[in-house]
């Protein structure tokens, strides 16, 4: 039982915003869409919640049509960036609007707002009106708006980006928690954050441009990106990635550094390819390694990401803890070659192989 | 350029509350320090009193050794950005960054290569000769912090959450574009935001406000490794600290009845004190083979991508640690050290050592 997309198109005014996506959503789970700004993820819920007509494909639910339906007919609740909500109307009212329109019982209502509310953590906040509650807070009542009326289908377009750091991350890990009333839902959760799309999702789907490049298990796109661009997609900090040639024994990277190859990798077939590794995976060395140049810092949760000039290109370097490094200080990094990704050199770069997890 | 010196300063809006309590705080010359703290915390009332959109109830201000305190804005000689980009829709983006110049009444062989050198650093050289109404909105941002920096005479720059109206997707460039402007000009800079990572990515120092007050002033590598009490361990880090209930035996702390903190001046501490210790998830290791650790229970595991935060149980208590994503213990039980260097203590709730 589930919603399946079959080869959907669309594009307005000559752009296209879904090419040829085909992508099945299973029932009870929650599939997370990783892409950049207009990478057509918002298309995607649009188009599933009938705002948008498709030129092509279909949408089926349960082997049913279900494209052809107008968004009334749907069963779909939408939950999106911006905290909408009713100004004029109290966090009770703001969450029963849905059950009224649909002419729910009076008595049924009472209880499914209060508990859902409770779901929330709104439960005392009922008789306010949304303009006297925190973004966070405020966040939660179109959540629950999108809750309460245990819609077939919940789609939720980066619903956290507008909050405070510590809220999102207050959020993000209650979210499962919010939708554990929903278990027979399909729930398709828009972001452009990879750990956000990593720690929430039973799948994951990457898009770029409005295609599909990779579909599966979090921790399996993630250990094995199909391409450079998914791995980048999928990175953050961003995965650094420069292209070289392996002779043998030897990667020799474009800039002029050599090493030795690993195993594995002087096993492949001679020629031009791109190689990648994970910020988390190069080390500065204290003397000696590769030259470079710290052009930026900058600190993200507990961690320090700098941005390093090197004869490689930039290099992105993730530290643990909060560290001070000025721009322009001079650095030796060092990285184990077992850690490399090996992409091909044309293209989005098929990936050609991928550490394992217990090497290096 | 100059120092800032807030002597005794506090500021109510006339109730009893203080908006922002009497404080004492001295800004260097030179330096970029970000005022930090959640709405209502009197971050933004501090920043008003040092341009003078508000005389402070209490105190005086003084800006490079003159007493400003009732001196208003435009006699100040300080740059402002705010939430909002402040700039002349009208005027080219050269014009923009040339007008405070023409009102000093700089010539124009000294305009040109100033405004260049400033739209260099800020990446809108290409940009000049356009006309500043057709910019992205991160752009006219940028225009907004050029005509502050273009100045050379200013004795500080003021920044008001520049980054809020910005598309989160675009505050990463605009971040490292500013950072890297501001370190270049060398102004001494007050930054107010209510995001930790944009406060510790810009400031030499942080000022974490909470009600009207300091809570804590240091190096963003201060506040993450040695957090004054439990708000700022929440507040600054991803997750936030790890703080646990002990109980003394001696000189030692147990926690849940295994000693993980041993020092003489734990047995001088006054009784009946509530004892924690703070600990980063980040700075909790795994037992290697011949030490016992502490036995914990993984509860669950988040994989973030290049990290994993696991949630683990000891007893009654709860304990968040993270790990590398390619050594983490996917489930099962674990044996965790809480590394002395890294353990903070917390005696009523603030840092002892």
């Amino acid at each position: 039982m589930s919603l399946v997309l079959n080869s959907v198109s669309l594009s307005r005014g000559g752009e296209i915003h879904l090419d040829d996506v085909s992508l099945r959503f299973d029932r009870g789970g929650l599939t997370t869409v990783l892409g950049r700004t207009l990478s057509g993820k918002t298309t995607l819920l649009r188009a599933i919640a009938g705002l948008q007509e498709t030129d092509r494909g279909t949408l089926t639910r349960d082997g049913e049509p279900f494209g052809t339906l107008p968004a009334w007919k749907r069963d779909v609740a939408m939950v999106y960036q911006q905290f909408i909500n009713y100004p004029h109307l109290s966090v009770f009212e703001n969450v029963a609007f849905p059950l009224r329109k649909r002419k729910v019982a009076e008595s049924e209502v009472g209880h499914r707002v209060r508990s859902v509310l409770d779901v929330v953590g709104l439960a005392a906040f009922g008789e306010r009106k949304p303009s006297q509650l925190s973004g966070g807070q405020q966040q939660r009542v179109a959540l629950a708006r999108a809750l309460v009326r245990k819609a077939g289908v919940l789609l939720l377009d980066e619903p956290l980006v507008n909050l405070d750091y510590k809220l999102r991350e207050q959020l993000r890990e209650e979210f499962r928690g919010l939708l554990a009333s929903q278990a027979d839902a399909t729930v398709i959760y828009n972001t452009t954050e990879p750990a956000e799309a990593m720690m929430l999702g039973d799948r994951l789907v990457v898009m770029h441009e409005g295609r599909v490049l990779q579909a599966g298990v979090p921790t399996a796109v993630f250990d094995r990106p199909a391409s450079a661009l998914v791995a980048r997609i999928v990175t953050d900090p961003p995965m650094t990635i420069v292209a070289g040639t392996l002779d043998g024994g030897r990667v020799l990277f474009e800039g002029g550094l050599a090493l030795d190859a690993p195993g594995l990798l002087a096993a492949m077939p001679p020629g031009r390819y791109r190689f990648g590794i994970r910020a988390n995976e190069i080390e500065p060395v204290d003397g000696g390694g590769i030259a470079g140049r710290v052009t930026f810092g900058e600190v993200s949760g507990s961690e320090t990401f700098l941005h390093v000039e090197t004869m490689l290109g930039e290099a992105v370097v993730q530290l643990e803890g909060v560290h001070r490094v000025e721009p322009g200080r001079q650095i030796g990094l060092s990285f184990a070659p077992e850690r490399l990704f090996v992409f091909a050199a044309q293209g989005e770069g098929a990936l050609l192989h991928a550490p394992g997890h217990g090497e290096g | 350029m100059a120092t800032i010196h807030l002597e005794q300063v506090g500021h109510s809006y006339g109730s009893a509350v203080y908006a922002l309590e009497k404080t004492d705080i001295l800004f260097e010359d030179g330096k970029t320090y970000a005022l930090l703290g959640p709405s209502g915390c009197g971050k933004t009332t501090m920043l008003n009193v040092i341009s003078g959109l508000l005389y402070p109830s209490d105190g005086r201000v003084i800006v490079g050794g003159k007493d400003v305190t009732r001196m208003p804005t435009a006699k100040r000689n300080i740059a402002q950005v705010f939430q909002f980009p402040v700039i002349y829709q009208s005027k080219t983006v050269y014009e923009n960054l040339a007008f405070p110049l023409r009102c000093r009444g700089w010539d124009k062989a000294r305009i040109a290569p100033r405004v260049a050198e400033i739209a260099e650093l800020l990446g809108l050289t290409a940009r000049l000769g356009q006309s500043a109404r057709r910019l992205t909105a991160d752009e006219k941002q940028l225009v907004s912090l050029g005509r502050g920096l273009v100045r050379n005479d200013v004795s500080a720059l003021l920044m008001d959450e520049p980054l809020t109206v910005i598309d989160p997707h675009m505050k990463f460039d605009l971040r490292r574009r500013i950072k890297q402007a501001s370190d270049k000009t060398r102004h001494t800079v007050v930054y107010v935001t209510h995001d930790q990572n944009e406060a510790m990515t810009f400031a030499d120092e942080v000022l974490v406000m909470s009600a009207g007050r300091v809570v804590q002033r240091g190096t963003p590598q201060q506040l993450f490794e040695s957090p004054c009490n439990r708000y700022v361990g929440n507040f600054i880090g991803s997750p936030g600290m790890n703080f646990l209930s002990v109980e003394r035996d001696g000189d030692r702390l147990l926690w849940q009845g295994f000693p993980v903190f041993s020092d003489e001046r734990v047995g001088r501490l006054a009784p009946g004190a509530e004892l924690m210790v703070g600990i980063r998830p980040e700075h909790v290791a795994f037992a290697k083979d011949g030490v016992t650790g502490i036995p914990a229970v993984v509860q669950g595991v988040q994989h973030h991508g290049n990290v994993d935060v696991i949630d683990a149980v000891i007893g009654s208590e709860r304990l968040k640690v993270k790990a590398r994503s390619s050594l983490a213990v996917r489930d099962g039980p674990l044996r965790i050290v809480l590394p002395v260097e890294r353990t903070r203590l917390y005696v009523d709730g603030t840092l002892l050592f």
